[in-house]
């Protein structure tokens, strides 16, 4: 029973790091209809990003997001400028494959630049535990978890409080409604990759200091990443949250109650039973012909 | 024009039968192989992805069961190395489609965007089994084939490129008889409109599903063959995302929805690949050139060589002999062409 308590904790908690990661996918999917299959190498390349900083620089995993996470903001939208504007024909297939490219090649670059042993990062809460209802937990998970949360309430204080949010929604619910009231949803575009990736980017730290990984965790990343978005219905930020707890907790009582080894196997039933019921997903609106 | 539809094929079918008669070196053969084998998986791909339009991005998993469908049934059998393997084929290629049928059925409830991540899903779901059942695969230790002894030296390759050449003409007669029967006809009218095939009596659900099972069938039949060749097999390489990429890229280099594409986007990108990744193995940097190249293609030719090839040639034709109506009859593997106007039109009137 105590290891339930304990799995169920530290999924939570790396939940909310998932949470981050996964209402960038879909906030991108929302409102461009483009399945950013890069996520996941996005994720590691900050991840590296903050391994490089703390390592050579001695800076700070947390201020280290201060120079990450404007960094991949510029990035993404200068993707975003180059090669996703330009497709015009089959936006969310050539979207999929123009994405897939991009990863394969952060992929490379990051396996030519690191190697491909796996890395980890050290920092005192990294290492550090206290003791949680009978169990040690190192802080990082909590500090990780309340990242997410910070940078999720900013989120959502983007989208409903400022201009730029109600464009945004306003382009997530028709792209022609929008561009004919005067919403210049191309700039909307590009900045909402932007901020896509800068979550990311922040997701990127936390999993780094969590897990070891190496360039081609990517694959596995995206993967997990997809289910969550999916499960959720795509484009729904709240399903987002919901689906990356449940789908951690998940994880972590499996792996507790059965074995690790299945730990995964277990969503990928889950999502295929969902889809069952509801092709949609939990929280997706069922899509009726859109032309 | 007719001349050349027949002579070119035939011509073709010669070259890539004489092939090793002329180059004889094991590394140059090896790579034919390879190249065959990619080949013949683009081309069942393209049979559903191209007619149909949904894009699956998890054929691997195919592959991979597949190959561990002609393993299994080699170590069970006591199968000894030779040509008796081959036999097999067809078995391992039943087992991918075998396994396709609920796949296809779970992953078939959902379009568009939802079907590609689903069958990404679905591959990833696959690679995990292989991992962890570990009393039917061995898990990440791998499984061994039978060695054909009696193939030694330069030989080696040669039974394999016959028998992938004969694989790759199986695809294409399939590929070619669905292109050009009723079924086929039905599986376009899905890609270009589906709620309206659907209003016009094409009883989608099973059509897509047969299209999906059938191509299951010959990527299988593929993962297998590449086994047997390779001699071994580990879930990392059976299951191997890097393949549901590379033959969506050839179908879209060579031309999706087009018969001969996908054949040319393999004989284009599958040498080349391997040129890479035999000069740059060691660093990330072959995963680099293959990602650059991949973008430029898309990014220059979303339709890929065949349609603009075709456009260009059939434009050409139609000012000099002003005689446009021919011009689109002929090209045979456009018929999309002449059904994507009206649908235009009523793109506009969809939206008052």
């Amino acid at each position: 029973m105590k290891l339930i308590i304990e799995a169920v904790i530290t999924g939570i908690l790396s939940g909310g790091v998932y949470a981050l990661m996964a209402s960038g996918l879909t906030l991108t999917f929302g409102v461009m209809e483009i399945i950013n299959i890069a996520q996941g190498a996005m994720v590691i390349l900050s991840a590296y990003l903050s391994y490089v900083l703390e390592t050579t620089y001695h800076v700070d995993l947390f201020a280290g997001l201060l120079i990450t996470i404007p960094l991949m903001f510029f990035f993404g939208v200068a993707i975003e400028i180059v090669l996703i504007r330009p497709l015009k024909k089959d936006r969310t297939m050539m979207s999929i494959l123009v994405t897939f490219a991009i990863a394969l090649i952060i992929e490379g670059m990051l396996s030519a630049a690191f190697g491909t042993t796996y890395v980890q990062m050290h920092a005192w809460y990294v290492d550090a535990t206290f003791r949680i209802a009978g169990f040690y937990l190192a802080y990082i998970y909590v500090f990780g978890f309340a990242l997410s949360a910070v940078l999720l309430a900013v989120l959502y204080w983007l989208l409903y409080r400022t201009k730029f949010g109600f464009g945004l929604r306003a382009s997530m619910q028709d792209r022609t409604a929008a561009q004919l009231i005067g919403i210049d949803v191309e700039r909307i575009s590009a900045l909402t990759f932007g901020v896509g990736v800068a979550l990311a980017a922040a997701g990127g730290m936390a999993y780094g200091a969590t897990n070891a990984f190496n360039p081609a965790s990517h694959l596995d990343l995206i993967s997990r990443l997809l289910v969550i978005i999916i499960l959720a219905g795509m484009g729904s930020l709240p399903g987002a949250l919901v689906a990356s707890l449940g789908m951690l907790v998940i994880e972590d009582v499996t792996s507790v109650v059965w074995s690790p080894l299945w730990a995964n196997t277990v969503f990928f039933v889950l999502l295929v039973i969902v889809l069952l019921i509801r092709p949609q997903g939990l929280f997706g609106r069922a899509q009726g012909r859109r032309q | 024009m007719r001349t050349l539809r027949i002579a070119g094929p035939i011509a073709l079918l010669l070259v890539l039968a004489a092939f090793p008669q002329v180059f004889r070196s094991p590394e140059i053969t090896g790579i034919a192989v390879l190249t065959l084998l990619y080949a013949t998986a683009a081309t069942s791909w393209n049979i559903f992805s191209g007619y149909t339009g949904y894009i699956a991005l998890g054929h691997a998993a195919f592959f991979g069961v597949g190959s561990y469908a002609i393993a299994i049934m080699c170590s069970d059998w006591h199968v000894p190395g030779g040509y008796l393997p081959f036999l097999l084929l067809p078995l391992a290629g039943l087992a991918a489609a075998v396994v396709s049928v609920p796949l296809g059925w779970i992953s078939l409830r959902t379009r568009r965007h939802t079907f590609i991540v689903i069958t990404i899903a679905i591959f990833f779901i696959m690679q995990l089994l292989a991992f962890n059942l570990r009393g039917i695969t061995h898990g990440s230790a791998g499984m061994e084939l039978p060695i054909p002894a009696a193939w030694g030296g330069a030989f080696f390759n040669i039974p394999f490129y016959y028998a992938t050449l004969a694989m790759l003409l199986t695809a294409l007669a399939v590929s070619w008889w669905i292109r050009n029967s009723k079924y086929g006809l039905g599986l376009l009218a899905i890609r270009d409109d589906e709620d309206r095939a659907l209003g016009l009596g094409v009883d989608t659900g099973p059509a897509k599903l047969a299209a999906f099972v059938i191509s299951a069938f010959f990527v299988g039949m593929v993962g297998a063959m590449h086994a047997y060749f390779l001699e071994s097999i580990f879930p990392a390489f059976a299951f191997d995302p890097l393949f549901d990429v590379a033959i969506a890229l050839m179908s879209f280099l060579g031309g999706l929805g087009t018969l001969a594409g996908p054949i040319l986007g393999a004989l284009i990108l599958e040498p080349t690949q391997q040129f890479f990744t035999l000069q740059f193995s060691q660093n990330g940097v072959y995963l680099i050139i293959y990602g650059l190249l991949f973008l430029v293609i898309i990014l220059l030719l979303p339709e890929g060589i065949l349609p603009t090839l075709r456009r260009t040639w059939s434009r050409d034709r139609a000012s000099r002999s002003a005689a446009p109506v021919e011009a689109l009859e002929a090209n045979g593997g456009g018929g999309a062409k002449p059904r994507g106007a009206p649908r235009k039109k009523k793109k506009g009137m969809a939206q008052p």
